[in-house]
């Protein structure tokens, strides 16, 4: 096992780097430069805050640079904020997105699981229909026409809920439920396809061969051969979720993370847009490992021993 | 011995988007305490619906019982609730598939799998089930019974798997046990070592098997009793005696000239039955080997013939073996056993 996790750490370091490589010259591609919008800035100015941020040094030299930076952990200043750090941005908005995503994705993986047993259990029947129909509303409505909604029924009509801000528990209720329904519809569909493959497989006769009670069946034998595929975009949607999500964060007025992700790449802010790439993906490895493992636990005959390949 | 199982005039039919099919044509059978019988036939003439029709497995739509009784120790099945069939399945009639590497789940020890059904059907311990389950698994044959109750599926070979499937149909000691097709998954060394395994256990414990196959040589090995079956119905039935020596019906004949065996001129190639069965969804009104009959007859086109007792419990469906053709037979035997093929 720690064999395993080390292989799989090194391939992590590698797969980082090159994330940050192809950001890094994407990014120098696009026209344009962090100062350059502000036209009233003397030219003198302008050329000491390039030298300050090393900008006016050759790509190839910024890039060595900033990897080296990275590798002390360090993502550097925000060009746009004059006292904060990529680091204090992460710090200060991680958490809230994380809280935010990790509640919205008990919701998605609850619920989803939910509607997708049922309906592979009443396929083609009233059940089946209902469960789709909420699967491809959550799919198809943004989830800002979906926050607005619920802000205005939830919160305004009947206040329930607070409006916006990010305070007390109750404050996260609806951004969790808004940010549940897209991941909560795709469990929900691929669960229900899983299901009816599964309750389609021999073993399946066999249990009830066996006279087990239909229920035992399904929990016992359908349900957790069914998870594999759920299990496998369980790590993308979460890593999605848990990072932020600038519509959502933007509408209640949440300080997450999601904001800087989106106003980074609109101000050519060079390390907040390196910075959160790299976290983003540092985060999509590490659910990606946790998704593998779980594999192993669900399905004995997938071993992690492997190491080599 | 007593009758334990009775299937009369069952007709299964299926509904799908192209229309009904008719997979099962009204089946007439029984069953013998301790007793093993085959039934035979080639793909779709509607063995294994009529084995999941006594299971009462099959998924209902789109299958549904049209007609008949299948009666089990005095019970009609057909009629029987959901609560009722749950008591039966596996702990009086159980059943083994055919192919042993889909039909255990992957991700269950072998043990749980079989310690499932022991704690289903009875009221004991965790630790007593387990005793049970490893009795059985040593039964039928497995080696290192305590290593493999902790194993996977994976972790066996596809004769183990069958072994641990038969162990997993025997651990209540059913009444009676479906094997549909239990060796066609497996190469021609570990089939015979099953078939020597379920005759064993049959002698020990006096359990009667239906046995599903289209493999005659397997029939003939270890039945007492064949129901030859085609189009979803049954066309003959008898001991296995009189059934490889005097076939009556003539797809009987058919099928076991079909069959190579060592003695054979290399020379002179297989006769098979030419032609193929009729289409279920609209079944022939006559008799249905009728267009692929050698020695079929005006008669079979538009009317079906009736079973009848041709002598020592050997039924045949055929009009060359109907009363009336009996006394016709001794005027043209030629004319009917040669003539008309078209």
């Amino acid at each position: 096992m720690l064999k395993y996790v080390l292989h799989r750490f090194m391939w992590a370091i590698i797969t980082l780097w090159a994330t940050i490589t192809i950001t890094f010259i994407i990014m120098h591609s696009i026209p344009g430069d962090p100062f350059a919008k502000e036209g009233t800035m003397p030219e003198s100015v302008y050329e000491n805050l390039q030298r300050h941020y090393n900008l006016d040094k050759p790509k190839i030299v910024q890039y060595f640079f900033y990897l080296k930076q990275v590798a002390l952990l360090d993502f550097g200043p925000s060009l746009k904020s004059k006292t904060l750090t990529v680091n204090d941005y992460i710090e200060k908005g991680f958490p809230v997105s994380f809280h935010l995503g990790a509640q919205a994705m008990i919701i998605a993986v609850f619920f989803g699981l939910i509607l997708g047993v049922i309906a592979s259990l009443y396929r083609k029947r009233w059940p089946d229909y209902t469960s789709m129909i909420i699967a491809i509303i959550g799919i198809s409505v943004p989830s800002f026409v979906l926050a607005t909604l619920l802000i205005n029924f939830l919160a305004v009509k009947w206040s329930f809920f607070p409006v916006a801000t990010w305070k007390s528990w109750s404050h996260t209720v609806l951004p969790s439920i808004a940010l549940a329904m897209m991941p909560l519809a795709y469990i929900a569909r691929l669960m229900r396809t899983s299901m009816i493959e599964v309750l389609n497989q021999d073993y399946i006769l066999t249990a009830k061969a066996k006279g087990l009670r239909k229920n035992a069946v399904i929990i016992k034998h359908a349900i957790r051969n069914a998870l594999m595929p759920v299990v496998t975009i369980l790590g993308i949607l979460t890593a999605n979720v848990v990072t932020g999500s600038f519509v959502i964060e933007h509408i209640f007025g949440i300080p997450g993370i999601g904001e800087m992700f989106v106003k980074g790449i609109m101000n050519r802010d060079y390390p907040v847009i390196l910075g959160s790439t790299v976290f983003y993906s540092a985060i999509l490895i590490f659910l990606i490992f946790i998704v593998d493992v779980v594999y192993t636990w669900i399905d004995p005959r997938i071993k992690v021993t492997g190491a080599s390949k | 011995m007593g009758k334990l199982l009775e299937v009369k005039n069952l007709r299964i039919d299926f509904k799908t988007y192209g229309g009904e099919v008719h997979a099962v044509r009204g089946v007439n059978f029984e069953v013998k305490q301790g007793e093993t019988i085959g039934i035979v036939g080639e793909s779709g003439c509607g063995k294994s619906v009529t084995a999941k029709a006594i299971m009462k497995l099959l998924a209902s739509p789109p299958a549904r019982y049209k007609e008949g009784s299948i009666t089990f120790n005095g019970k009609n099945l057909i009629e029987a609730s959901e609560r009722e069939m749950e008591r039966i399945r596996g702990n009086e009639i159980s059943m083994i598939f055919q192919d042993p590497m889909t039909s255990l789940n992957p991700t269950s020890k072998v043990g749980v799998q079989i310690m499932e059904s022991v704690l289903k059907h009875n009221q004991i311990s965790r630790k007593k089930a387990y005793n049970h389950a490893l009795e059985t698994l040593q039964l039928v044959g497995i080696p290192q019974p305590e290593k493999r109750m902790e194993q996977y599926p994976h972790e066996f070979s596809g004769g183990m798997r069958q072994r641990a499937m038969i162990a997993m149909a025997l651990v209540c000691q059913p009444k009676l046990l479906i094997a549909d097709e239990p060796t066609t998954a497996l190469d021609v060394t570990i089939q015979a070592q099953i078939l020597e395994l379920m005759k064993d256990i049959q002698k020990q414990s006096e359990t009667a098997i239906i046995l599903i196959t289209h493999d005659l040589g397997v029939v003939a090995e270890i039945c007492d009793r064949v129901v030859v079956m085609y189009a979803g119905k049954v066309v003959e039935s008898g001991t296995v005696l009189e059934i490889f020596q005097n076939p009556e019906h003539p797809y009987t004949k058919g099928l076991l000239k079909s069959v190579p065996r060592f003695d054979m001129d290399k020379s002179v190639p297989l006769s098979p039955i030419i032609g193929s069965p009729p289409d279920l969804f609209s079944p022939p009104k006559g008799c249905s080997f009728y267009p692929r009959c050698d020695y079929a007859m005006k008669i079979c086109k538009d009317h079906d013939p009736e079973p009848e007792d041709v002598g020592n419990g050997q039924i045949t469906a055929c009009w060359l073996q109907h009363s009336m053709a009996k006394v016709m037979n001794t005027h043209t035997a030629t004319n009917v056993g040669g003539g008309t093929k078209r």
